[in-house]
């Protein structure tokens, strides 16, 4: 077998793939005319209210346990006094977006693909075509947008009870003064930390609902269909949101 | 008028469709007829554009059939009836029209078709996953048929419907090709429609059209003999 085959055949395949799912992004993401108020705000709803709980929970606990890893590890070179400043920083750059996006990718990215997935299957899909109607414009261009306008804020939110976490476990059992650990948890923390992470959520947003979206339509037949397809969009919002990450902590401080 | 020719479709291995060839005059009304899983479906949804033929070509009045420019004029009724189960009844019933008049104007029209198809006004604000089989294809058929398309497809229409309310829905369609001038064509299994619906019946099997003759003379063709025993 032809070795220059063998690696070319799956690098077109892949170099297909991105292109085709960029198009679909950019087809979903310009759907705007006429401005679908109706449809964005139930997304908004669903995508970003209704999330609301879960990547609260999550920030909560995560900066509680920030809190004392940090408290603990400090210990060793007498830094223990830190604990305020590298929670808020951990969670605005990096904790809060992450895995705020990492818990809507579990709770959205599978219900988009489930949702249109089974649109697909059922012939929904083909059905909106012969109503003169562009699937992509009806179904895609809400949901991208709901998630990319409702992440950042999820993302503050998730920031600011994380912080809150890290505060709670201070105050009541690291001996730390109330009034000092929000003192210093605001001296240390820059505007470009916090906008930093807001960016990075809009974009996982967006990778979220395009995981869901580009799986869902793309489903095979049946119910094993959709279910590959919901998990699918999982992996892939998981995926792409920590190697978004990674590129965009590359880009944004280096 | 709208014409196929030299369809083919494989599914992987399985070849569906193998040289279709077929036309429909303006105005006509054609029942294909064809064992379970032929391609009768697949046929319908290649001249709609929903799947793309591997062959062949697809021509509305002699000119290639764009999908989206001749699809104001189609209507379509699925053999799943495929209702959008995040929309009430009348919604669906009204969603092409919802486009271009105020939600009043469409749920009256869509409330007429309802009647039509012999649903009362009490189901337009059921939602889909509350209405049974039959009451579904209902509703997708009075979809199909709310902005008076030129061009009609039906997919099964009075598959699992009771016998009288098959017969209701035979008159339906009948009356509607030859009030408005619709095209039609019908997919189906049950030869009474044919007889009632029909001007010519086309026979799809092994992937080609084996017989394509009047529903007048259907009787006397020996390919057909083995559907109407
Ligand atoms: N999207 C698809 N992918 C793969 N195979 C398909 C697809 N759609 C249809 N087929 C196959 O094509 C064949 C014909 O299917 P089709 O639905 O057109 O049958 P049909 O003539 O409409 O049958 P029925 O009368 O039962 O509705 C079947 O064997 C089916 O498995
Ligand atoms: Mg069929």
């Amino acid at each position: 077998m032809n070795p220059l085959r063998a690696i070319g055949r799956p690098a077109l395949r892949v170099t297909r793939g991105i292109g085709a799912v960029t198009l679909f992004a950019v087809r979903g993401l310009a759907g705007l005319r006429p401005f679908p108020w109706w449809a964005i705000l139930a997304q908004l709803l669903q995508i970003g209210w209704l999330s609301l709980p879960v990547v609260g929970l999550t920030a909560l606990f995560t900066g509680a346990a920030l809190a004392l890893q940090i408290h603990s590890g400090g210990e060793r070179f007498q830094a223990s006094d830190v604990v305020p400043a590298i929670v808020a920083i951990g969670m605005v750059r990096e904790l809060g977006p992450v895995l705020g996006g990492l818990m809507v990718a579990a709770r959205v990215a599978s219900s988009i693909a489930a949702e249109i997935g089974t649109m697909r299957v059922t012939e929904q899909i083909d059905a909106l075509v012969t109503l003169s109607t562009d699937p992509i414009r009806w179904l895609v261009t809400p949901r991208l947008w709901a998630a990319v306008l409702s992440l950042p804020v999820l993302v503050a939110v998730g920031d600011v009870i994380g912080i809150m976490g890290g505060w709670l476990i201070g105050t009541t059992s690291l001996g730390f003064n109330s009034v000092t650990y929000i003192a210093n948890s605001w001296a240390y923390l820059e505007g470009w930390d916090v906008m930093s992470g807001l960016i990075k959520g809009a974009v996982f947003g967006l990778i979220v609902a395009l995981s869901g979206c580009w799986c869902g339509m793309r489903s095979g037949r049946g119910a094993a269909g959709v279910g590959r397809a919901t998990t699918s969009a999982v992996v892939a919002a998981a995926v792409g949101i920590l190697a978004a990450n990674f590129a965009l902590t590359g880009l944004f401080f280096r | 008028m709208i014409e196929v020719r030299g369809l083919r479709k494989a599914f992987g291995q399985a070849r569906v469709l193998d040289g279709v060839d077929l036309r429909v005059g303006q105005g006509e009304s054609l029942c294909v007829i064809g064992q379970s899983g032929t391609g009768k479906s697949v046929l319908l949804k290649c001249i709609l554009g929903l799947i793309q033929p591997d062959e062949g070509v697809i021509l509305s009045q002699g000119q290639p059939l764009e999908p989206y420019r001749f699809m104001r004029r189609f209507g379509m009724l699925f053999q799943g009836a495929a209702l959008f189960d995040s929309l009430s009844v009348w919604q669906n019933v009204a969603f092409r029209l919802r486009q271009r008049m105020s939600d009043r104007a469409a749920r009256a029209i869509a409330l007429e078709k309802l009647a039509r198809v012999g649903l009362d006004r009490n189901v337009a604000d059921l939602m889909p996953a509350e209405l049974s089989g039959g009451m579904a294809k209902r509703v997708g058929l009075a979809r199909a048929i709310a902005d008076d398309p030129a061009v009609i497809f039906f997919d099964e229409p009075t598959t699992g419907l009771d016998p009288i309310r098959a017969r209701a829905i035979d008159g339906l369609i009948r009356g509607i090709v030859t009030e408005t001038g619709a095209t039609a064509v019908t997919i189906t299994h049950d030869m009474a429609s044919v007889r009632a619906i029909g001007d010519r019946v086309a026979l799809l099997q092994g992937g080609r059209i084996v017989h394509d003759g009047p529903v007048a003379s259907m009787d006397q063709a020996p390919a057909l003999a083995h559907f109407l025993a």
